[in-house]
Order: structure tokens, then sequence, then C-alpha cells
């Protein structure tokens, strides 16, 4: 499958009042206008409406809670109302041109299963994920020797859904581990601007708050990306 | 031809419409009837004199929006609201069929239905929906017919109906079959009918309908005219009193044979078994946009046997919304007043339309 670059990965991202955060305008400029895209916790619907509207894309949702599901399907979009870790098997391989999976895979029980699912029903797969690496984390960690409370892990360690904490190097060894390519890797601040330098290697694992993944099991498909660097 | 083999001819079926159907026929929705309603879902039936089963949601402004939509109901094969049922005269006795009516499936009904669709020349219906066995007929219509639905919206319903269900159905059979007036189906015959026997049937499936918690809500423990218990066996209970009611009304309105045949064609409902014991296959390639609707209280149609259908659907990577509807009020809640219903209906009608190219609310 080709991709273009397109009229949203050229411009610097910023944060565009009444749009979607900014991750996942980075997420949306990585996916092809008119694909199939599935997002895996779709929350409220925001990325899916943000495709639907600017980018031609026929979306699904799936959402485990409640509201979320109320707030998808009240503007219109497809969602399903299931749990990732459950349901992600029950969809055909290859079903899907993208399968999004944003700042929720640390949240998982089994993040290598879902990983694998992911990969499976989509070409490419789009992984956001905070970064524990990030230096502020580190610092606390050093320095306080407490679980680090950051601006995009503000919840302290009994009260936060996250029970699955990785690093971009954690995360690139496991991708590598899998034999997933990593088409594309970037690196965000907790204000989700590009970390470092233009959000790329080096120093990404330390000057990221969140990673953002661009992933897929066939290297031809990793040659023929074309998208922001 | 009949799923069973026999051949019909002619078969009279009875429907309501509402709204217009537009110039090029592309905003038809078809609502199917639950196994007690029927064709009058919206203003006043002609002989109960009560409101139409989903008066709230069908009509100009409202979500099914008759200003919009042309809305279709059809009397299920079956039935005895006018369509083709046993209380129908067979012209060669001058006699009601009784048991002589052939037994039908929900296959039947929909392909019944479908004549009707041909003859309003309505090539792809906007959308078919309905709840418990109209949304099995959804399920049917997206199955049998994929190219003829554009949406489908099953509600409180399943792919199959369950062992537990046919219990109940059965039940209600043998209440109406071991009343001495239902004379082997031939009651019409000897100016009979088997009221009690009905009565018990509607009494008992009433039951399923709604929840331990609805029924808590709405009766609790509370006596109907004492304040202390008599120690007799009078309608003591308010529920007692209310169930009763039930069953004395629904026989005013509804015949016992087409009970028996209605609820024999939702036991037979399997969409699994008639595509080689895979529901997946009975949608495969589908490209109907669907909504799956449950309730969290519908014991009766569990939200398990939904996700199901999801499961089915999400196989052939299909076009499928699902979402629970957080409610007490068990089965019957896809005719009450939920709000949160409501705006799943309206959301995805609004989303539907627009693919479809239809003006919405």
């Amino acid at each position: 499958m080709e991709n273009e670059m397109t009229e949203d990965a050229l411009r610097p991202v910023v944060s565009v009042p009444d749009s979607i955060r900014v991750d996942l305008q980075l997420i949306a400029s990585l996916i092809r206008p008119g694909s199939r895209v599935l997002d895996v916790g779709c929350g409220d619907g925001s990325l899916l409406r943000y495709l639907a509207d600017r980018r031609d894309v026929d979306g699904r949702g799936l959402e485990i809670s409640r509201e979320g599901v109320q707030s998808c399907l009240r503007q219109g979009l497809s969602v399903v109302q299931g749990d990732a870790e459950a349901d992600l098997g029950n969809y055909p391989s290859g079903a899907f041109d993208y399968v999004v999976l944003s700042e929720t895979i640390q949240a998982t029980h089994n993040p290598l299963a879902v990983l694998r699912e992911l990969i499976r029903i989509g070409h490419y797969a789009l992984v956001s994920f905070p970064n524990f690496g990030h230096w502020k984390c580190r610092l606390q960690l050093l320095f306080k020797g407490r679980m680090p409370v950051t601006g995009s892990l503000p919840l302290s360690w009994h009260a936060t859904p996250n029970i699955h904490f990785s690093t971009i190097a954690d995360f690139v060894s496991t991708c590598n581990a899998e034999k997933i390519s990593v088409v594309r890797r970037y690196s965000l601040n907790e204000r989700g601007q590009p970390a470092g330098f233009w959000g790329g290697e080096p120093f990404d694992n330390l000057l990221g708050a969140q990673g953002v993944f661009l992933l897929s099991t066939s290297p031809e498909a990793a040659g023929d990306f074309i998208g922001p660097r | 031809m009949l799923e069973s083999g026999l051949s019909i001819a002619p078969v009279p079926v009875a429907y309501q419409t509402y709204g217009r159907l537009n110039d090029d026929k592309s905003n038809a929705i078809l609502v199917c009837h639950a196994l007690t309603g029927d064709q009058y879902v919206a203003g006043k039936h002609p002989i109960t004199g009560r409101l139409g089963w989903w008066n709230h949601l069908v009509g100009p402004g409202l979500t099914l929006d008759t200003d919009n939509y042309f809305i279709i109901c059809v009397n299920v094969l079956g039935g005895c609201m006018g369509s083709y049922g046993p209380a129908t005269i067979d012209s060669n006795t001058g006699e009601q069929y009784g048991l002589g009516f052939p037994v039908v499936t929900i296959g039947d009904m929909v392909e019944a239905q479908a004549r009707v669709i041909d003859a309003l020349g309505i090539e792809k219906l906007f959308c078919v929906v309905g709840g418990s066995m109209g949304g099995m007929q959804v399920l049917e219509w997206a199955s049998r017919f994929p190219d003829r639905v554009f949406s489908a919206i099953p509600i409180a319903a399943a792919g199959r109906h369950t062992a537990q269900n046919i219990a109940f159905h059965e039940v209600g059979r043998q209440a109406i079959m071991s009343d001495p007036d239902w004379c082997d189906g031939s009651y019409a015959k000897v100016d009979k009918r088997p009221r009690q026997g009905l009565a018990v049937a509607r009494m008992t499936a009433h039951i399923t309908y709604l929840s331990e918690a609805a029924f808590h809500r709405k009766f609790g423990r509370m006596l109907q005219d004492s304040s202390q218990i008599t120690y007799g066996f009078d309608a003591e209970f308010q529920v007692e009193s209310y169930l009763r009611h039930q069953g004395s009304t629904f026989v005013d309105r509804f015949d016992a044979n087409s009970y028996l045949y209605i609820t024999r064609a939702m036991d037979y409902f399997d969409l699994a078994a008639t595509n080689d014991g895979s529901l997946a296959k009975a949608f495969e390639n589908t490209e109907v946009r669907f909504c799956v609707i449950a309730f969290t209280s519908d014991w009766l149609f569990p939200v398990s046997e939904s996700q199901e259908v999801v499961k089915a659907l999400n196989a052939n990577a299909a076009n499928v919304s699902f979402c629970e509807i957080e409610t007490d009020k068990g089965h019957d809640s896809f005719l009450l007043d939920e709000p949160e219903f409501f705006d799943v209906l309206n959301g995805f009608l609004r989303g539907a339309s627009k693919h479809r190219g239809l003006p919405s609310r």
C-alpha cells in the first residue's frame, strides 16, 4: 500500500483550537485519506470524527466505556461497545488499513497480545503511549524515589489505570523481538509538540513524554511509506 | 413457497404506512413488530383505541421522522391483524384455518414483507428496524436480502431463540392447548375462545418482558385492596392483579392460534443453523450498516446474545455499531421511554441518512 505525503503532514504539528489533541493530529496525518481505520479505545470519537470529516476515512471504533460509545453514536460514528483485549480476536486479518491504539496499550493486561492483534487486523498499526523514559520520570525516580507524576502521567500509583509502563526504547526492542517493522517513530513533549530534534531520534527516549509509532509487519509497506519525518 | 416446503397463495398481507415515499424511493424504513405487536405503530389503534406501540418514536419531528422518512409496518404472516394467519377464513371450507394453517418461520414473514416492498416499488430499504421478534426479522432481512437493506437496527434481539426462550413459549402454548375452550384449535367453529389459556400464556410471557427490579419498583409486595393479607387466593398482591389485567385485556385483541404459530416461528429462528452452523456466514461480506442495541437488564434476549451477533458481524469487518443501554426495565425497554436508547437511534439514523444522502433531523 502506498502512502502519500499529505498536506497536514507538511505542516508543523501545532494545537488548533476546537480541534483534537495534537498527538491525535499527528496520528491523523499519518493516515491516508479514504482508508479504512479501526480506532481501538476510541473514547468520545474525536479522532474518528476528525478522520471522517477531514480525510474521508471509513472509520470504526471499539470502546469500553458507555459514555464514550454514546458520544460516538450521537455523532453518527460506527462504534462497538467492547473490550479490546477480549474482542479484537473477532476481527478478520487485514480487515483495516490502519488500526489505531492511542494512549491505551499501557492500560492493557496483555500488551503483547494486543500488539499482535493490531498488526494482524491492520496493514499498519498506529500506537501511542506515555514514555516512562522521559527525563522528568527519570529525575523523579532518581531524586524523589517516588513513582513519577507528570503532565502526561498525572495520577498517583494507586489511581492510575496504567499497569504496563514502557519506555520508547522498550517499545522498539519489543517490536524488534516481534519482527514488527517500525515504519515511523515520533516523540512528543507534554504539550504534544515534537520533542527534541523534530521528534525523532536520537534522545527521543529522554526528551519525549509520549511515543507515537507507525508499525507494520510487512517490510515492503515500511519501504513504501512516505510521511512526515 | 414456505420454508416448510408448503406453497400458499394468495397471501393477503395487511400493512400501514406513515409519511411520504420520496421520488427516488430511497427513504423507506421498514418497522418490524414484535410477537404481540401489529402494524399500527403510531396513532390511535383502530381496534383497541390505544396509541401505537412506537407512537413516541414515529411521527413528525420524532426519531423515525415522518417528515423525512416513509415508514412501513407489515402485520406478520401468521398474525391476526389482517394478514394471512390461522384466523383467516379458508375459502374452501368457509371456516377459519385454525390448525390447518401451515407453520411459518421468521424467514417466511420476511419473504411476505418483501412482497409488500416490491409492490410499493421500493428496491432498497433505507432501514429495517425492530425489537425482539422484530429484531429477528431485521437480522433475517439483512441476511436474506443484503442488497435491499442499507441499514439495520436489531434491538433486544438475538441470532437464535435460546432453549430458555423456547421453554417459556412452550409453557404459553401448553396453557392455551390445555384450555378446554381451545377445542383442538377449532374454537371459532363452536363460537368459543380459550380466554383462560391465552391469558395465562400472556401472564407468563409478561413476566419475562420485565425484570425483578422493574417488578419491585412497580409493585414491591404491596397489596391491592387491604392493608393486611387475607389468607386466600384472590389477587391480593398488586402484582397479581396487574398480571391478571394484562392477561384479560390481551385476549380481547389477540387470537390464540396466532399466538401458537408466531411463538413457534420464533422458536425455529436460528440464523447460524440456516447458514451451515455459522452466524458469521449469515452476514458474509455484508455492506449493510448495523446498529445492534441491547438492554442491560434484558434476561430474555440478553446482552450476550446481541454480542454474538456483533461478533459475527465483526468477523466480516462489517460496519457495525453496538451499544448496551443501561436500564433496569428488562426486555420491554425497547417499547418504553428510554432517552439513552432514543439518543442512540437518533445518532445512528442521522449518520446513516448522511451516507444515504437523505435529510435528517
